[in-house]
């Protein structure tokens, strides 16, 4: 019985290699960026669902507010991810944000008051050129000084949130701005950065369309692209990458362009949301995001990592956060879990990499 | 070998080059032929590297002539030199560990399938064609999507050639690629040498070891200071006085010298330095005597 159940060895396909193992779906799953995370996430629900079982924790209501609470970071997480696989880090996205959100505001608010008056899509275009503009001066630079990006952008942070403090202070006498609806053109901007959607009972915001297509997009671009292969070699070895012909200061710009449209979008969304924003917006946003892509399994040295990952670190940091303001625990906690969960994180990513690669 | 040769694939003529006050190299002149295998021999410290960078365009020369298939050329980067096919594998800059084979194999060349915004990089041609391409090598890769970081040193090196020569590399520059390998494994790197030039590429191996320059080079060119020490074709210089003229009898001589002295001067270390200068004089006798034996046959 046995014996006819085995296929006989000959049945192997002829372009079978003896020196490779079958491996189990398993131990192919442990070897991707993003596993970790992802399991990681379910850990944390059921940690949750069992605590909070009695605030519901465990239901389709609760999970669209997980959503909505990590669509935002997702946004950034992704985009920061590509960055740090890289090999840099963006320090200033918290900051860029503020500063293109505060550039909506200024732009759409009355002249009378300071302001200019514009259209809201005028005024997002502006936006989004200026943080285009942020995020090629941050690689530019990057690249020019050899410095590390660290501290480029540790300078750039404290540049554009005093400037986004200096300038509106300066224009409009406040650090808040509200009244973004009363704008012409913002019903179609509504529509498409702060819509909900009710879905079989719960409500649902756009934004977390905009996170799945930027992390569709940013998986797209690792694993199928010319681009993605450049991205891997740049922050794998940047001189290996150099001499194959990788233009490795093209990447890095582009990537640094992209933390600043990801602020950029995540401040339009707010913006329109609630319809204004403050100075302070954004404020240790990148700290999250780089916790959150950390978390889904991207190396801190670069070259390996995942944008499906970062959106699970995303989502695990919502469901944490969630989590403690529906068991009513004091939400001075809050940072101490998320340092907890960090580490823990790190060091089962580190774990399952190393499982991974002895196979 | 036939006495009429082609004439070279890629040449200097007097070459040095100079970074400020120091002359790292002077006068050195080498070229390699389509087809064979020019070693380029040298101590630490005896303008290897320099030379290396020259020929595969990082620097400049100070002063003399580079002519590639018989015409000057005078390159700003190494990409303008890879474009003409002369194509550098370095020691530890080859390869991407945390990358897989495949990714690493079209690095910076990826083939593309599609259009517009829609091209993507086609990993399954990629995949396919590392692996014939290996096997054209006598490579036989076991999985593609295994990571670079997984491979020994050797097969890592046999790749980064397997690359060069896939992607029509005329003058193949190996920058010591047998340093770091064991016997077997730099074994394995010597026959993909001798797989590139029975292809008709001309190389130019970079070592310090005399022992694995000797079975697959046509001519060697030993640099000792930044000048040419010695060039000698394969007919012309038997193994043994290259080992020697690698080592440097006289240097040898110089250093048994220091040694003998310090063990007459006495202290807790005379015996090892008296024991050194020994072994220092056998081999020193050993050397002449398979030289000379050579030089009877």
């Amino acid at each position: 019985m046995v014996s006819e159940a085995e296929s006989p060895p000959s049945a192997a396909p002829p372009d079978a290699d003896e020196r490779v193992r079958k491996v189990s779906l398993l131990s192919r799953l442990l070897a991707r960026p993003e596993f970790g995370a992802g399991l990681g996430a379910v850990l944390v629900w059921i940690f949750f669902a069992v605590i909070a079982y009695d605030n519901n924790f465990a239901s389709w209501a609760t999970f669209a507010a997980i959503m909505n609470r990590a669509a935002p970071l997702g946004i950034l997480a992704v985009a920061v991810a590509l960055l740090m696989i890289g090999g840099e880090f963006d320090l200033s996205i918290g900051s860029i944000l503020g500063f293109a959100g505060m550039t909506i505001m200024v732009l759409v608010f009355p002249e009378a008051n300071g302001g200019f008056g514009w259209g809201i899509w005028p005024a997002i275009l502006a936006a989004l050129v200026l943080a285009l503009a942020i995020g090629a001066f941050n690689g530019a630079l990057v690249v020019a000084t050899k410095l590390p990006s660290f501290i480029i952008t540790l300078a750039t942070l404290f540049i554009f949130r005093g400037l986004t403090i200096a300038l509106t202070r300066m224009l409009t006498n406040r650090t808040q701005l509200g009244d973004l609806d009363e704008a012409s053109g913002f019903g179609l901007a509504d529509t498409l950065f702060a819509s909900e959607i009710h879905f079989m009972g719960a409500t649902f915001r756009v934004s977390i369309l905009w996170w799945f297509g930027m992390a569709a997009l940013a998986t797209w671009i690792l694993l199928r692209s010319r681009q993605g292969n450049w991205i891997f070699g740049t922050g794998g070895d940047a001189n290996a990458a150099r001499n194959v012909g990788v233009p490795v200061n093209r990447v890095k710009i582009a990537l640094f362009m992209g933390t600043a449209f990801a602020a950029f979008l995540v401040a339009t969304i707010q913006a329109v949301q609630f319809t204004g924003s403050d100075t302070l917006r954004g404020f240790g946003l990148e700290f999250q995001a780089i916790i959150a892509v950390v978390v889904g399994g991207t190396l801190l040295t670069g070259g390996f990592g995942s944008a499906i990952g970062a959106s699970f670190g995303a989502l695990i940091f919502a469901m944490v956060q969630q989590g403690i303001i529906i068991t009513g625990v004091d939400g001075d906690w809050f940072q101490v879990f998320v340092g907890v969960v960090l580490v823990i994180a790190v060091i089962f990513n580190n774990f399952v990499r190393q499982k991974a690669s002895q196979r | 070998m036939s006495s009429t040769k082609t004439a070279p694939l890629l040449e200097i003529r007097n070459v040095s080059k100079f970074f400020g006050s120091v002359i790292a190299l002077q006068d050195v002149s080498c070229f390699v032929r389509a087809g064979e295998v020019t070693c380029l021999l040298g101590d630490n410290g005896a303008g290897k590297s320099t030379l290396i960078k020259v020929l595969s365009g990082v620097h400049k020369a100070s002063e003399g002539e580079y002519l590639f298939d018989g015409e000057r050329q005078s390159f700003d980067s190494p990409r303008e030199a890879l474009e003409m096919g002369i194509a550098t594998v370095y020691q530890d800059l080859a390869m991407i560990p945390l990358m897989s084979v495949w990714r690493n194999f079209f690095l910076g060349s990826e083939p593309t399938k599609g259009w517009g915004p829609f091209k993507q990089f086609d990993s399954k041609l990629a995949k396919e064609t590392t692996k014939d391409e290996m096997a054209k090598m006598g490579i036989d890769i076991r999985d593609p999507d295994q990571t670079v970081g997984t491979l020994s040193g050797g097969e890592r090196q046999s790749v980064a050639i397997a690359r060069a020569v896939h992607f029509g590399a005329k003058v193949l520059i190996l920058d010591e690629p047998t340093a770091a390998l064991g016997v077997k494994q730099a074994g394995v790197v010597l026959k993909y040498i001798l797989q590139a030039k029975s292809k008709g590429i001309g190389v130019i191996f970079i070592t310090h070891n005399p022992q694995h320059a000797y079975p697959v080079g046509d001519h060697f060119v030993i640099l000792r200071r930044g000048q040419v020490y010695g060039d000698f074709s394969k007919e012309e210089i038997p193994l043994e006085q290259l080992v020697q003229m690698m080592a440097g009898g006289a240097d040898l001589e110089v250093l048994k010298h220091e040694l003998e002295e310090a063990a007459q001067e006495g202290g807790a270390d005379a015996e090892v330095y008296a024991e050194t200068a020994d072994e220092i004089q056998s081999e020193l006798v050993d050397m002449g005597e398979t030289s000379e034996e050579q030089g009877e046959s």
